[in-house]
C-alpha cells in the first residue's frame, strides 16, 4: 500500500483524533456562511422607518406561528419576473428583520403573504379566517374558528415584548407599559388580521410614519 | 483473559420496538394530513388535528422518532460488534433510551397545541429542546466510551458515521435552538430574519446531511456488506466519501434561499457545493451497491437485502435529484412546489425507510435471538407494498409539483399571468388523493412489518425475565477491516 494510507491509519486507530477532525470539517461550512451575516446584521441599522411590531401585530404575528401558517404560505417573494408580477417587489433583508423566527417559509400550497396587508378588507380577512370556502369554493385551507373566541393576555404581550428588547429590538418602556392596553377585547382573530394587514405594508422602509391599511 | 461478557441486546430490542410503534405512528399522521389536503374538512376545525398544528408531528414523528430510535438502536448494535465489545454505561445507555423517547412524546403532544417555536425540522419548545440536548450528550458519551474499550485496534468506517452524525446533530441542534424563553411555552430565538433564515437552513439541510444520512450510511457500511456476506467493495473508497461528505454537505444549506433576500454570494456558495456533494453521494451508493458484485443472487433469497438495494438506488437518486435542484433555474421552478414534498419523500421512503427496513430485518432475528424473522412471505409483501407506495408518491407529488411551478410562471402571450394562484390547486387536487392513497399503502407494508416481529419476537419475549446472552467473541489477530479493495 501506499505511504499515504500510513498516516491516515492513525486517524482511524484514535478516536479522539478522528472526532476532532470531524468537528473541524463539519464546522467550516457554518463558520462560512453564518458569521458573515451575523457581523453583518449587526453593524448595519434598520432602515429607516422599519419599527418593531406593534403590541397586537406582534400578538398576531405569535398566532401565525402558533399556527404553523408557514407550513403552507410563504413570505418572500423570489426576484423573479413571475414572482413579482403576482405578489409585488422582491422582499428584501429589511422587511423580516424583527421576524423572530423568520417566516419565508418553503412552501406554497397557498399563496405567498409578504404583501398581502390591504389587498383584501378586515372583514374579508375575518370571514376567510372562519370559513376558507366561504368565498374560494375550490381552497384547501383548513378553517381556524378557535380564534374568534379566544381573547389576548395583556401581560403576556408585555412579557413578549420585555424579552424581545432584551434580543435587541428597540421597544421603548412606553410600548411596555401600552401592550396590556393595546390589546384588551381583542380577540385572537383581530390579532392575526391586524398582523396580516400590516404585511407589506408596516414593515416597508419607505412607508415611514405610515399607518397600516385600515 | 477476561470473563465471558455479552453484548447489551435488550437496549437494541428497547429500541427496534420503538422504531416500530413510531414507524406506524409518524406515517398514520401523514396518510390523515394527506387526508386533509385532498379533502379540508378532515380538519374537523379541532385546533389540534388542523393540518398546520399537526404537520410538525408528522416531520417530528418520522424523522426524529422512527428514524432517531432506528439510528440510535442500530448505532448500539454495530458499535458493540465491530469493537467487540459491551456498550459502555449501561445505565446511561438505558437513560438515552427513556429519554429520548421521553423526549419525543413530549414534544408530539406539545407541537399540536400550538406550544412551537415554528422552526421547520426543530419545533419543539426550549425546555424540550435542553432535554433532547441533554439525551444527546448522553448517547454521544455512551456511543465513545464503547468507542474507547473497544477491542479491534481500527475503527470500523461505519462508526464514524455514526460518530460524525453524533457530533454534528449536536451541533446543529444547539446553534439553531439558542432562544430566549417568555414563558414555559414560548421563546424568541436570538437570529431574526436574514440570519434566521441562514441559520434554520444551515441546520434544515444538515439535519438531512447528518441525520437521514450520515447516520443511515453507517447503517448501510455495516448491514450492507453483512447482507452481501462480502467486505465492502472498497473501504478505501469509503475514506474518501466520508471526509468529502461530512465537509461538503455542511456548506450546501443555502441552496434553500435561492432568489431570496439572502445575500447572493451566500446563495452561489451554497449551489456550488451542492453540485459538488453529488460525488460523496454517488459514491457512497455506488460503493453499498458494488458490494453486492457476486452476491446479486442473494437479492432473490433475501428481502432484507432487496430493502437495502433498492434503498441505495432511491439514494442515488434522491440525490442527483437534490443537486439539480440546487442549480436555481431548476430551483426556480421547483421552489415552493410539491416537487420539494416529492423528493423529500424520495429520500425519506425511498432511501431512510429503505435502509432502515431492510436493515430492522437484518438486525431483529439476531438481537431476538431466532434463525429468521417469523414470516418471509410478509417481508416480501412489505417490500412490494413499500416500493409501490414510494414510487406511486413521488409520481403524483412530481407531477404536481411541475404542474405548479409551470402554471406559476405561464404567461399569456400579452405578458399577464395565464393562471390565477387557485387554478394550480384546482389542477394538482386529484393527485393529493393519489398521495393520500399511495400513503396508505406504505403504511399497510410497515402494519405488516409490525405484526411480523412481533411474532419474531414471541420467544424473545417468553424469556423476557430472562434476556438472551450473546456472547461475544475474541477478536481475531490481524482482523481489521482491509485497506485495499478485495481484488
Amino acid at each position: 500500500m501506499a505511504g499515504g494510507y500510513k498516516y491516515f491509519e492513525a486517524v482511524e486507530k484514535n478516536a479522539m483524533l478522528l472526532g476532532v477532525l470531524t468537528l473541524v470539517m463539519v464546522s467550516l461550512g457554518g463558520l462560512a456562511e453564518i458569521t458573515p451575516l451575523f457581523v453583518q446584521a449587526h453593524a448595519v441599522t434598520p432602515a429607516p422607518g422599519v419599527k418593531p411590531y406593534d403590541a397586537l401585530r406582534l400578538a398576531g404575528k405569535d398566532i401565525y406561528v402558533r399556527e404553523g401558517c408557514y407550513l403552507c404560505h410563504s413570505q418572500q417573494i423570489r426576484a423573479l419576473r413571475f414572482e413579482t408580477q403576482r405578489y409585488g417587489p422582491p422582499s428584501t433583508a429589511a422587511e423580516s428583520v424583527y421576524d423572530r423566527p423568520f417566516q419565508w417559509g418553503s412552501k406554497r400550497t397557498g399563496p405567498d403573504l409578504s404583501r398581502i396587508g390591504g389587498k383584501y378588507s378586515d372583514e374579508w380577512q375575518h370571514m376567510h379566517l372562519l370559513d376558507p370556502r366561504k368565498f374560494v369554493s375550490d381552497s384547501n385551507m383548513p378553517a381556524y374558528p378557535w380564534l374568534e373566541h379566544a381573547t389576548l393576555d395583556g401581560e403576556d404581550i408585555a412579557a413578549r415584548i420585555r424579552t424581545l428588547r432584551t434580543l435587541g429590538d428597540p421597544y421603548t418602556d412606553a410600548d411596555i407599559a401600552g401592550a396590556a392596553k393595546a390589546v384588551a377585547d381583542k380577540t385572537e382573530l383581530d390579532a392575526l388580521v391586524a398582523y396580516l394587514q400590516g404585511l407589506g405594508v408596516a414593515n416597508e422602509p419607505q412607508s415611514a410614519g405610515k399607518e397600516p391599511a385600515k | 483473559m477476561r470473563p465471558q461478557e455479552t453484548y447489551n441486546d435488550q437496549i437494541v430490542r428497547l429500541f427496534l420496538l420503538a422504531a416500530a410503534v413510531w414507524g406506524i405512528v409518524g406515517m398514520a399522521i401523514g396518510v390523515y394530513i394527506a387526508a386533509e389536503m385532498a379533502w379540508p374538512w378532515f380538519n374537523l376545525g379541532v385546533p389540534w388535528l388542523t393540518f398546520s398544528r399537526l404537520r410538525p408531528d408528522h416531520t417530528f414523528g418520522v424523522i426524529f422518532a422512527f428514524g432517531g430510535s432506528a439510528l440510535m438502536g442500530t448505532c448500539y448494535y454495530v458499535v458493540q460488534r465491530t469493537g467487540h465489545t459491551r456498550l459502555a454505561f449501561t445505565a446511561l445507555a438505558n437513560c438515552t433510551f427513556w429519554g429520548w423517547q421521553l423526549g419525543c412524546i413530549l414534544a408530539m403532544l406539545t407541537m399540536p397545541f400550538g406550544i412551537t417555536q415554528s422552526k421547520e425540522y426543530a419545533e419543539p419548545e426550549w425546555f424540550i429542546d435542553i432535554a433532547v440536548a441533554v439525551v444527546w450528550v448522553s448517547f454521544g458519551i455512551v456511543f465513545f466510551g464503547t468507542i474507547a474499550r473497544r477491542r479491534i485496534r481500527h475503527i470500523y468506517v461505519a462508526n464514524w458515521y455514526y460518530g460524525a452524525f453524533i457530533i454534528a446533530v449536536g451541533l446543529l441542534h444547539i446553534v439553531n435552538n439558542i432562544a430566549l424563553p417568555v414563558s414555559l411555552t414560548k421563546s424568541y430565538p436570538v437570529y431574526s430574519g436574514a440570519v434566521d433564515a441562514m441559520v434554520q437552513w444551515w441546520y434544515g439541510h444538515n439535519a438531512v446531511a447528518f441525520f437521514l444520512t450520515a447516520g443511515f450510511l453507517g447503517m448501510m457500511y455495516y448491514f450492507v456488506p453483512r447482507q452481501a456476506q462480502q467486505p465492502l467493495w472498497s473501504y478505501r473508497f469509503s475514506i474518501v466519501n466520508f471526509w468529502a461528505l461530512i465537509s461538503v454537505y455542511m456548506w450546501a444549506g443555502p441552496h434553500h434561499l435561492l432568489y431570496t433576500a439572502l445575500p447572493d454570494w451566500v446563495q452561489s456558495v451554497g449551489m456550488a457545493f451542492s453540485l459538488i456533494l453529488l460525488m460523496p453521494s454517488w459514491g457512497s451508493a455506488a460503493n453499498g451497491l458494488l458490494t453486492f458484485n457476486g452476491s446479486w443472487h442473494r437479492l432473490r433469497e433475501d428481502p432484507a437485502a432487496k430493502f437495502m438495494v433498492l434503498s441505495l438506488v432511491f439514494y442515488a437518486a434522491s440525490t442527483l435529484e437534490g443537486s439539480l435542484m440546487a442549480i436555481k433555474t431548476v430551483n426556480s421552478l421547483s421552489h415552493y412546489t410539491e416537487w420539494t414534498i416529492a423528493h423529500v419523500h424520495n429520500g425519506a421512503l425511498g432511501w431512510v425507510a429503505m435502509i432502515t427496513i431492510g436493515s430492522l430485518y437484518a438486525m431483529a432475528p439476531r438481537a431476538l435471538g431466532q434463525p429468521a424473522m417469523y414470516s418471509r412471505n410478509a417481508m416480501e409483501l412489505h417490500f412490494w407494498l413499500h416500493t409501490f407506495g414510494v414510487l406511486l408518491y413521488i409520481f403524483s407529488m412530481w407531477t404536481a409539483g411541475v404542474t405548479q411551478g409551470l402554471m406559476w410562471r405561464a404567461t399569456s402571450p400579452d405578458g399577464s399571468l395565464a393562471y390565477p394562484f387557485i387554478d394550480s390547486l384546482i389542477a394538482i387536487k386529484w393527485l393529493y388523493i393519489v398521495r393520500w392513497f399511495s400513503g396508505v399503502v406504505i403504511l399497510s407494508g410497515m402494519v405488516v412489518m409490525a405484526w411480523n416481529l412481533w411474532h419474531t419476537a414471541a420467544a424473545a419475549r417468553a424469556r423476557l425475565v430472562k434476556p438472551i446472552p450473546v456472547p461475544i467473541p475474541e477478536p481475531e489477530p490481524h482482523q481489521v477491516p482491509t485497506p485495499l479493495p478485495a481484488y
